[in-house]
Parts: structure tokens; sequence; C-alpha cells
């Protein structure tokens, strides 16, 4: 027994099985997020006062130059493979992957940072939700990490058997990988800036 | 993104056009059916669970209605065996018959109705029905499944901790939710993460199987009701869920992590301040948990209706009555539930302009249901109907389901929620929607595909004692809660409310005879449980189509093997040709073609 419709599209829907299931749970993910920031702006117009300046802007502007910047390589790992080029896809997933340590290595010394005060999520409404959405986004990127590296691990060996469904495997990566870099880009400016 | 592709795959060329080869030997019991992922052996797997469950969860209602006949009197039976910290002497403490009532809700609600609908009737029926040799991730399939199982094992777990499970209804709002005691309240958010997940895992599975997965010629206007239904039910998990889970975070953070999304500043318990942040907002809580639960309601219902529209054509042999606005209205339904969610929070004092916004789309909301119960109805007309035991309950939910949806009516409107809100008229609108209603629905498609699951009929005699029995005792269980809601007795009190004036009398009395008809509707389960096992092994052998229906999932063998069917079905027609003028037989499947020389 085989399901169709795994490597090549439905004719009538142009997709296939794979595709339609990422971009649906993008979707239910557009709604977690949209609800996490309604919350955000519904505590804050609903409090006396909101602390400005609570944040390195400098440790979060880089954060977004790396978020980007992966985003960009993760896109060259797919086109590579697009291009037959193997070697160099395995090159730019694994700088993919280390961006997003980096990513969270920085994040780890932001949190340090917050604990050494003694100010954690409890210390303030600003701080408990700053804690909530980024803690998410991290968990975000250490899920994305895990399929990178199952990608550069055990799952290459697929490239071998199917050439055509492994591609189709890391642009279905790459489509959560940007979703998430793109939560990111409204979390800086709404956490950091604003 | 997972696929089960046994072999080579060849490489780029099409894989669907060929035959059904059984391309590895028997699998062991624990690959057969435990961890399976074929999604009958999933959706029979999510059935008993989720029978199981509403089981459990009735139970807790008995136990409840011992405690509101009766309230102060020992529990027979089972009293002595509750424990010092539930029932001294097996007299019901306050605290557990909160903790009762909040797990009743949340059993019934996620781990049995739901899974039971979806899970359960959605794995099993909607592949078969579309023509598909499975799910489209069947080992995201077999994933949601074991989520679900551990949300479930968490949920009762949280009976066994100190200080019992939640106790905040189910609808567990803070800041009771989120104070210090309580610590089953922490459970039931991590085993509300598991069954959120569970459900969306399920519902992106769903979607993309009826979008990819039909069989050549099934146009969506020819797929059967019951696909429709599960389709929108399926957007509605996927994207009202997620807003819970936010919620959930929010609050395991406030129980957890010690931030104050959820509570005030200044807030006082027992006497003393909280030392909390505060700046929270409780209502924000409401808003989030209603964006889902609203839906819910309709993922609830939608399913149901697809079970009764598909057992209704079927046993009155004839086609049903304006297919084309069914569709049309389960996905108006779809969208409008969406926009409906505050009409749970008049009495927040949110204002009177939201009010006024969310009063006008719940009534406008009304207008699809009410068209698809009009257009099963007329179904009816001018039919000779076959009595079977699945049609008896089919017919059953719709004056029920109508009472339900009626009644929900004047809690729609603000002026008239206010005296009604929070009293047992409440608990009559939905429970009239939800269990002679949905619930009376999935046992109809149980009764209903049980042959085609098993390849065995279940007993009808005792069907038909199982239905009049629970039919007359639901009713006496639920009929009385109008008149105690408008005498304005509230849904919490454990002990019925004796101490206020305005209860005594009738109100209170009837306590007695709706706790009777609950124990007397718990025996005429028996007949059911009796004949759903011993049917499986004695039951009355049947062959493919014992029916005589028209859509595909009659077209396999009953059981199916993997993979489903013998052949690559192909569809002809739309799904309820019964009674064709000039046709030799009452019935024309989907799958027969009109030239005898080019079917299969």
């Amino acid at each position: 027994m085989n399901i169709p419709y795994v490597v090549e599209e439905r004719p009538d829907s142009g997709l296939t099985n794979g595709k339609l299931g990422i971009w649906l749970f993008l979707a239910s993910e557009v709604m977690l997020f949209g609800a996490l920031f309604s919350s955000y702006i519904i505590l804050r117009v609903g409090s006396v006062e909101w602390p400005h300046g609570e944040l390195n802007i400098w440790l979060g502007a880089a954060n977004t130059v790396i978020l980007i910047s992966s985003s960009v390589t993760m896109v060259m790992a797919w086109a590579s493979l697009k291009l037959g080029d193997f070697a160099k896809h395995r090159l730019y997933l694994l700088a993919t992957f280390l961006l997003s340590a980096f990513f969270l290595v920085n994040k780890y010394f932001e949190y340090a940072g917050h604990f050494a005060k003694g100010e954690g999520p409890w210390h303030s409404t600003f701080l408990a939700i700053y804690f909530t959405l980024t803690g998410l986004h991290g968990i975000h990127i250490l899920g994305g990490m895990v399929v990178m590296l199952y990608f550069i691990g055990p799952g290459a060996k697929l490239y071998k058997k199917n050439p055509e469904q492994f591609t189709n495997r890391i642009e279905y990566t790459g489509l959560y990988w940007h979703f998430v870099d793109l939560v990111w880009i409204f979390l800086f400016p709404v956490l950091y800036l604003l | 993104m997972d696929n089960v592709t046994h072999g080579s795959v060849a490489h780029g060329h099409a894989q669907h056009d060929h035959a059904h080869g059984d391309d590895h030997g028997e699998l062991g019991f624990w690959r057969k059916y435990v961890f399976s992922v074929d999604h009958k052996v999933i959706g029979i797997q999510y059935t008993i669970t989720g029978l199981l469950f509403l089981l459990f969860g009735f139970t807790l209602m008995m136990v409840m209605r011992w405690q509101l006949a009766y309230p102060g009197r020992p529990i027979p039976l089972i009293g002595a065996w509750l424990g010092q910290d539930r029932a001294p002497m097996g007299i019901m403490l306050p605290e557990f018959y909160n903790q009762l009532g909040a797990m009743h809700g949340t059993i019934m609600v996620f781990l049995g109705v739901v899974p039971l609908a979806v899970g359960g009737f959605g794995n099993f029926v909607m592949p078969l029905q579309i023509g598909a040799p499975d799910m489209a991730f069947p080992k995201i399939n077999m994933v949601s499944y074991w989520v679900y199982f551990l949300g479930g094992v968490t949920m009762i777990t949280s009976f066994f901790l100190r200080g019992g499970a939640a106790q905040s209804g189910w609808t567990s709002y803070p800041p009771l939710a989120t104070l210090p005691i309580a610590n089953g309240q922490t459970m039931w958010l991590v085993g509300m993460i598991f069954l959120i997940t569970s459900s969306l895992l399920g519902s992106i599975n769903f979607i993309t199987t009826i979008v990819q997965l039909r069989a050549k010629g099934l146009t969506y206007m020819r797929l059967p009701f019951f696909v429709w239904a599960q389709f929108v039910t399926s957007f509605l998990l996927l994207l009202a869920f997620p807003p819970l889970e936010a919620a959930g975070v929010l609050q395991l953070m406030d129980r957890v992590a010690g931030t104050s999304f959820f509570m005030p500043s200044g807030l006082v318990v027992s006497g003393k301040a909280l030392a909390v942040a505060g700046n929270g907002n409780p209502l924000l809580w409401q808003h989030l948990f209603w964006f889902l639960a609203h839906p819910e309601v309709y993922v609830l219902i939608l399913p149901a209706m697809g079970i009764v529209a598909e057992i209704i054509a079927n046993n009155t042999r004839k086609p049903l009555w304006g297919y084309k606005a069914l569709v049309y209205s389960v996905i108006f339904l779809g969208f409008m539930s969406f926009v409906v969610w505050a009409h749970h929070m008049f009495m927040t004092g949110m204002g009177t302009t939201m009010s006024a916004f969310f009063q006008t789309t719940t009534m406008i909301i009304s207008i699809p249901s009410v068209i698809i119960l009009t257009a099963l109805l007329l179904s009816l007309y001018g039919a000779s109907m076959r009595f079977t035991t699945p049609m008896l309950f089919a017919l059953a939910f719709l004056p029920m389901f109508g009472i339900g949806g009626l009644t929900g009516l004047p809690l729609g409107l603000a002026v008239t929620d206010i005296p009604l809100h929070d009293t047992y008229y409440v608990i009559g609108h939905f429970h009239y929607v939800v269990a002679p209603g949905t619930i009376f629905a999935l046992f109809a498609g149980i009764y209903y595909w049980f042959p085609k699951a098993t390849g065995r009929m279940m007993n009808e005699t005792l069907g038909k004692i199982h239905f009049w029995g629970s039919f007359i005792c639901i009713n006496i269980v639920f009929m009385p809660m109008f008149i105690q809601g408008l005498a304005g007795m509230n849904r919490r009190m454990y002990d019925g409310g004796a101490q206020y004036a305005h209860n005594a009398g009738l109100p209170l009395k009837l306590n007695i005879y709706m706790g009777m008809a609950a124990w007397a509707l718990g025996l005429f389960q028996l007949p059911f449980i009796y004949n759903f096992f011993a049917s499986i092994k004695w039951g009355r052998k049947v062959g493919i189509n014992p029916w005589d229906a028209t859509t595909l999932e009659w077209s396999a063998p009953s059981p199916p093997g993997h993979g489903n069917f013998l052949t690559e079905p192909i569809v002809y027609r739309g799904p309820y040709e019964y009674s064709v003028p000039g046709a030799a037989r009452d019935f024309t499947p989907q799958f027969e073609s009109d030239k005898p020389e080019q079917g299969r």
C-alpha cells in the first residue's frame, strides 16, 4: 500500500501532502502566537506603567541579524539540493544549525543577566510576557534544530534513495524555519524597541 | 513529513496507480494492535478509549447525583473506599464535589466526545468514504492517538495527587484556578497541552487527507455530508485550539513561574493579601478560553450531524433534502463559530457594545444550525422508513438537538441571559445538545458502522432496549433542569443549594427523581456494553453492504484489510442516490458505473 502524492503533486490541488500539512501547521502556529501577541496588547493597554529599556537592544539586534542570516542559509541549503549539489547543501544546513545555536547562546546570556539581578518572570508583567514569548520562541528554535540535526545525520540517507522526497522535506523544514524567523521579527520590535 | 512507504519508492513517477500489493508480511501484535499506523485500528483505539472515558465521566456524575439527591448522606457501595480527604465516613466533601464537577466536564468534552466523534469516527470512516488507502500521514496519526492517551492518563492521575484533581470547573476561570491551592490544576493544564497537541496533529492529518486523497471522480460536491462535517470540524480544531494552548501556557506560568497574567493587583484570599506581582487581567483568560470553547461546541455537534445525515439518508431510502444547503450551512457555521465566543461572558461587565455585537453574531449563527436541522427533518417527509437501531438513535437526535438549540436562544441574548446565567437552565441547555444530541448520534454511528468494522451485526433487540431505556431516562435527567434553572437554582452548589429559600420545594425535590433517572440510565448502558463485546464474537455475519448503502465505505470488505479497497475505487455519482426512478434497486452506489462494461 502506498500513499499517493507524497512526492508528486496532486493535479487539482497543486500540492504534495507534506506541503499542505506544513502550511496547515503554520496556520495553527499563527493562531498560537496571534493569541499571545493579543494577550500582550491587552496586558499592556491595561497596565498603569510599562517599563522601557529593560532589555539590551544590541543583543536583540544581533540576534535579529543572526536569525535572518540563518533564513538565508536555509534557502541556500534547499536551492543547492535543487541544483543537485548535495555537498554544498550539507554545508549550508550546518551553517543554519550553527547560526541557530549562536542565537540560543546569545539568548542564554540575556536570560542569565535577568536572573542574576533576581528578576525572573515573577518580577513584572513585562518580564512575564517577555520570558513567555521568547521562551516559546526558543522552544521553536530548538525544535527546528532537532529537525536540522536529523537531516544532517540519519535523515540524509533518504537523499540516496529518493532525492526528490528529501528535497521536499528540506523545503518544508525551510518553511517552518522562515516562520520561526518571522515570529522573531515581530518579537524584536515589540519587546525591545516599543 | 513522514509517510509510510515500505520497500523502495520509484523516483518521481506516479505511484498511486500501482495496485495495492501486500508489500510486507504479517505484523507482530504490538505493531498491529497497539502501535498501529492503520487508520482503522487507530479509529477503533480512539473509539474504545473514548467510550471508556465517557463511562468514567458518567460515573463521576452518578456519584455527584447522589450528593445532590441526598446531601450529607453517606454514598452507598463506593463511599467507604473514597478515603478521608474525599468523603470521610462516605459523606462527600465540597472540595471533592468540585473536583468531580470539573473533571466530569473535562473528561466528557476533551477525553470522551471529541476523541470518539473525531478521532474514532473520523479516523475509521472518513478515509473509507473518500476512497483513500489510509490517512495522509499514518505515523502522525498514531502519535496523535498516543499523545491523547497520555493526556488522559495525566487527567486521571490528578485525582490521586495531594489536594486532588482540578476543582475550578472545566472552564478553569482565574483567579480561582491560579490560586496556590488545588494542585490538580497544574496537572489539568499539562493534560490539556497534551490533548491540544493531539487534536492539532489529528486535524492537520484530516484536512490533508480530504484535500489530497479523494478517489478518482470524488469531487467536493460528491462528498458524503459526514466528510464535509469532519472537514469543517478539523479547521475548527486547527485554528481554535492554539489560543487555548496559549492561554494554558500563560496559566501554567502563573501557577509555576509566579507570573500574574491573570492575577489582578490587590487580591485578598482568606483575609491575606496575595504575594503576587499583580497587574494581570482575569478576563483575558475568559476571552482566550471561549475563543476555543465556543468553536469546540461545534466540534462536538458537527460530526454528530454528519453521522445522523448518513443514517437518515440510508434508512429513509431517499436522497438527503437540500444537500447543497447543508454543505454551505456547515461551512458558514464554521466561519461564524469564531465570532460568537463572548456570549458566554455577558455577566462579566465587558460593556454593552461588546454584548450587542456578540448577541447579534449569536443570532446569526443560529440560522445555519436551523437550516441543517430543518433539512434533516424534511428528509424524513414521505419516506418509508426502516426503524433500525441506528435510525432510532438518529431520529431521536433531531428533537433532542432541537430542544438544546432552541433553549440556547434566550442564553444568547444578553438581557435574558442575566437571570439564567450559571443556573441549571444552562446545564440543561448544553446537555440537551451534547448528551441526548451528540452522544445519541455517536451511538447511532456505532450501531451503523459496527458491521463494517467487525464484519458482524450488533443485536437489534438489545439495541432497542438500550435506545428506549436511554431515551426515557436521559429526558427525566435533563428536562427538570429547565424548571430548576428558571427557579434560580445555581449550577455549582454541592448540596444542590439546600440552604437557599428559592430552591425549597419542587426544585430540590426534583434532584431525587433526576438522581434515580441518572442511575437507571447507567443500568440501561449495560445492554449496550454486552452487545458491543458479544457481537464481536457472536454477532450475525454480514457481507460488504449490509445496509444497502451508497457511499464508498460499503464497497470495501467488512472488515477492510490493510489498504482498504481491493481495487482502486472510482466514483461515478453523488453520495445519496437512493430510490432513483427507473433503477433496478432502491439504491445506486457511488462506486457503480452507469455502463457496466466500464465498471471494475
